[in-house]
């Protein structure tokens, strides 16, 4: 009788947990286009890169006997938050700030080759196979009755949904009360009249990509830890869908960005579940394609004046 | 003022260590479930420090390294004569009766690999020339171009699979299919603007994909479709014994049988095809159409207060573009005789774009180079052939950077504004 209903709570949960991650990488594509108005293509790579990150400390910290959850955890996120962060850096550098101000199909074209270049790295440093890790994190709690058929909420769940919300509230309070935070904010509005009163435009520009970049590698960590399983190519599907989900919630808006990315994972959930995992893809990219068609501007984006 | 920029090479230097130290300097190995750690060969460990040490120099030296660019004398330029020459339609049409006779008597004289090869060179220029429609003259970012491709070949396999259609029924066929495609994917999306417009032909080229692999009722999905007739010449087969009611080349004409006259057939077809392209192209530019591309690209604002329907004139290009990849499409699959959703990844939608950027966005000689370029360089760099995606993704870079407007921009007379 409550069978079908604890199966839907199922896909809900499943579909938050996915959907809190789009979120953190969505963050990312919608930073970076409020700011100067540009899709950081190689952004999803970043994400990948951090995945790697997280899997090498994660198995040095084994190696060395340190196997204490908090330690191994922590030193994850934090190291690969520091190595993504340098990797946000250098793509504004090289393939974004040179070319700031021109045609901009000119920068989107150069961040594709970032991609395929940041992909191909770690293809040749660290071989194209699957790399698989035992789970980290095990058990859960179940939702409804012992026996028979009930939903289960995993800890491994539960640490991605604190971690994502202890993440956002941090974003958030940087960007509404912290100095930089303000220097985004009025970047996002007007960027030449901010570079007039005084601040240092590329560094916030800057600031904006390591911001994302680190999201992104907070993203990598949770989800490769949530499947267990990574290669150079998870890069693609992943900012595919992120920036869907920035769309989705009205690109420029981090709130946006947030609702986008859970309405995004729970869609694909759901549709994973009661049709087919195989089209839960050409599900989701449809869902852009009607989006983009009957509100261009997304759940909560401000329409954009066109000016000559 | 000449100074040492210490703390800025510090940081690069740091920001180095943090790009490739983990990443390059420590390999993960799967050991049954669980994982261990390798570390790199001093090769790389060589190489890393090489490139730190570089960083560290250049951001050090900066002012002095700055200086002594601008000292560098500037590359000398073309000779005012050749130039003036090359302007000359005389001159011109010469150089390309001469590149097209070339071009047919090539496969007389080459052996089959390099025939191979060229016809492999022939269909990227037809994408190219394809995409150099939608990119290069319209302006629009299209990332989702092997779509069509995929669903040119497609469609000539899954017609001559259930319906036992030929491959000159197949070919109109499969321009038709892709250009209704680019026809109804463009209607939607053509009125956003240039970026979202890349996502979206990007997701697109990924739901083609997906469905292909998927829908496995229709297309087998990952088998992919095998078997697929080669193109005849007015009805004469290209084998050794001719099927039911058929008649082959050589009993027609009396000659010897020769497996090279089918890959020597295969390459004029496509440069048949190519030459087709470039001439339809040429008229359309200078039709009021491929005017109104030129000038939607250059300002679309400006367009509209003249009267121009941006949605039509983005929807044409579009949907032209389209056909051309379906032709190029239904070729390929020819050519092949089998094809699965694997020839059609976003990796072959970059590659044909590298191709146009590479040309210089709208010039079409440009487009034919960069196409060889592209096709022959890995072909004789098979050492490489590992680092090949890698070079290539750095060489997108790099000409953005570089030089935008790419290796041999299309060059119209005009004339300037000064502000």
């Amino acid at each position: 009788m409550t069978e079908p209903l604890y199966y839907f709570i199922q896909q809900l949960l499943n579909g938050l947990t996915v959907g809190s991650t789009y979120a953190l990488i969505a963050i990312g594509y919608t930073m970076v286009y409020g700011i100067i108005g540009m899709i950081n293509f190689a952004h999803g790579e970043v994400y990948m890169i951090g995945s790697y990150i997280a899997f090498i400390v994660l198995a040095a910290l084994a190696l060395l006997g340190l196997d204490s959850l908090a330690l191994m955890l922590i030193g994850a996120f934090a190291i690969s938050m520091i190595v993504t962060s340098a990797y946000g850096f250098s793509i504004e550098r090289v393939a974004y700030r040179p070319l700031r101000g021109g045609n901009r199909l000119i920068p989107l074209i150069s961040a594709i080759g970032m991609s395929i270049f940041l992909q191909n790295v770690v293809r040749l440093a660290q071989g194209s196979r699957d790399i698989a890790m035992p789970s980290l994190i095990t058990g859960g709690w179940s939702i409804g009755p012992e026996e028979g058929f009930h939903a289960t909420l995993s800890y491994m769940q539960l640490v991605i949904f604190i971690v994502t919300f202890i993440t956002m509230t941090a974003l958030t309070l940087f960007i509404s009360r912290s100095r930089m935070g303000r220097a985004c904010r009025a970047c996002a509005e007007d960027i030449k009249m901010t570079n007039l009163l005084g601040i240092n435009t590329n560094n916030v520009i800057a600031l904006t990509f390591v911001i994302g970049a680190a999201l992104a590698a907070v993203a990598g960590v949770l989800l490769s830890l949530y499947y267990g399983v990574i290669n150079p190519y998870i890069g693609f599907m992943a900012g595919l869908k992120a920036f869907t989900a920035a769309v989705l919630g009205g690109i420029g808006s981090i709130p946006g960005a947030v609702l986008g990315g859970l309405l995004l994972g729970v869609t694909e959930a759901i549709t994973a579940g009661y049709f087919s995992t195989e089209y839960k893809d050409v599900v989701a990219f449809s869902l852009l394609i009607l989006i983009l068609l009957f509100r261009p501007t997304g759940i909560l984006g401000r329409p954009e004046v066109e000016k000559v | 003022m000449k100074r040492l920029h210490f703390k800025a090479a510090l940081l690069s230097l740091a920001v180095v260590v943090a790009l490739t130290g983990l990443l390059l300097g420590v390999r993960l190995e799967q050991q049954g479930t669980s994982l261990s750690l390798s570390g790199a060969t001093p090769d790389v460990l060589w190489k890393m420090a090489g490139a730190g040490l570089f960083i560290f120099l250049f951001n050090l030296l900066r002012d002095w390294i700055d200086a002594a660019r601008g000292r560098l004398p500037a590359l000398p330029g073309v000779p005012g004569g050749i130039s003036q020459l090359s302007e000359l339609v005389a001159v011109r049409r010469l150089f390309w009766c001469f590149v097209i006779a070339a071009a047919i008597v090539f496969p007389f004289f080459a052996n089959r690999g390099a025939i191979d090869l060229a016809t492999l060179v022939l269909i990227y220029v037809m994408l190219g020339l394809g995409l150099n429609i939608v990119v290069g003259l319209a302006g629009l970012l299209d990332l989702g171009y092997v779509g069509f491709y995929a669903v040119g070949a497609y469609s000539y396999a899954l017609l001559a699979m259930y319906f036992q259609v030929g491959f000159w029924t197949g070919l109109v066929a499969a321009g038709a299919l892709a250009a209704l495609f680019g026809f109804l994917l463009g209607f939607p999306v053509l009125r956003l603007r240039g970026d979202y417009l890349a996502i979206v032909t990007l997701g697109f080229g990924e739901i083609i994909r997906i469905l292909l692999n998927n829908m496995t009722w229709l297309t087998n999905g990952p088998n992919g479709i095998g078997g697929i007739d080669k193109p005849t010449l007015f009805g004469l087969e290209f084998n050794r014994r001719a099927a039911e009611g058929a008649q082959t080349f050589h009993e027609f004409f009396g000659i010897a049988f020769n497996t090279n006259h089918r890959v020597m057939f295969l390459y004029l077809l496509a440069l048949a095809l190519v030459l087709a392209t470039l001439f339809v192209i040429n008229r359309l530019l200078r039709m009021p159409l491929g005017r109104a591309w030129e000038a939607m690209r250059e300002d679309e604002i400006a367009c509209r207060a003249l009267g121009l329907n941006p949605t039509h004139i983005k929807l044409t290009a579009f949907t032209i573009g389209a056909t051309f990849a379906g032709f190029a499409g239904c070729f390929f699959a020819a050519r092949q005789g089998f094809i699965s959703p694997e020839s059609f990844t976003f990796i072959e939608s970059a590659i044909i774009l590298a191709i146009v950027v590479l040309g210089g966005m709208g010039s079409q000689l440009g487009v034919i180079l960069a196409a060889i370029v592209m096709t022959v360089l890995p072909e004789l760099a098979r050492e490489f052939n590992e680092y090949r995606m890698l070079l290539f993704g750095l060489l997108m870079v790099v000409m953005m950077i570089w030089r935008p407007q790419g290796l041999l921009p299309m060059k119209r007379p005009h004339l300037e504004l000064r502000t």
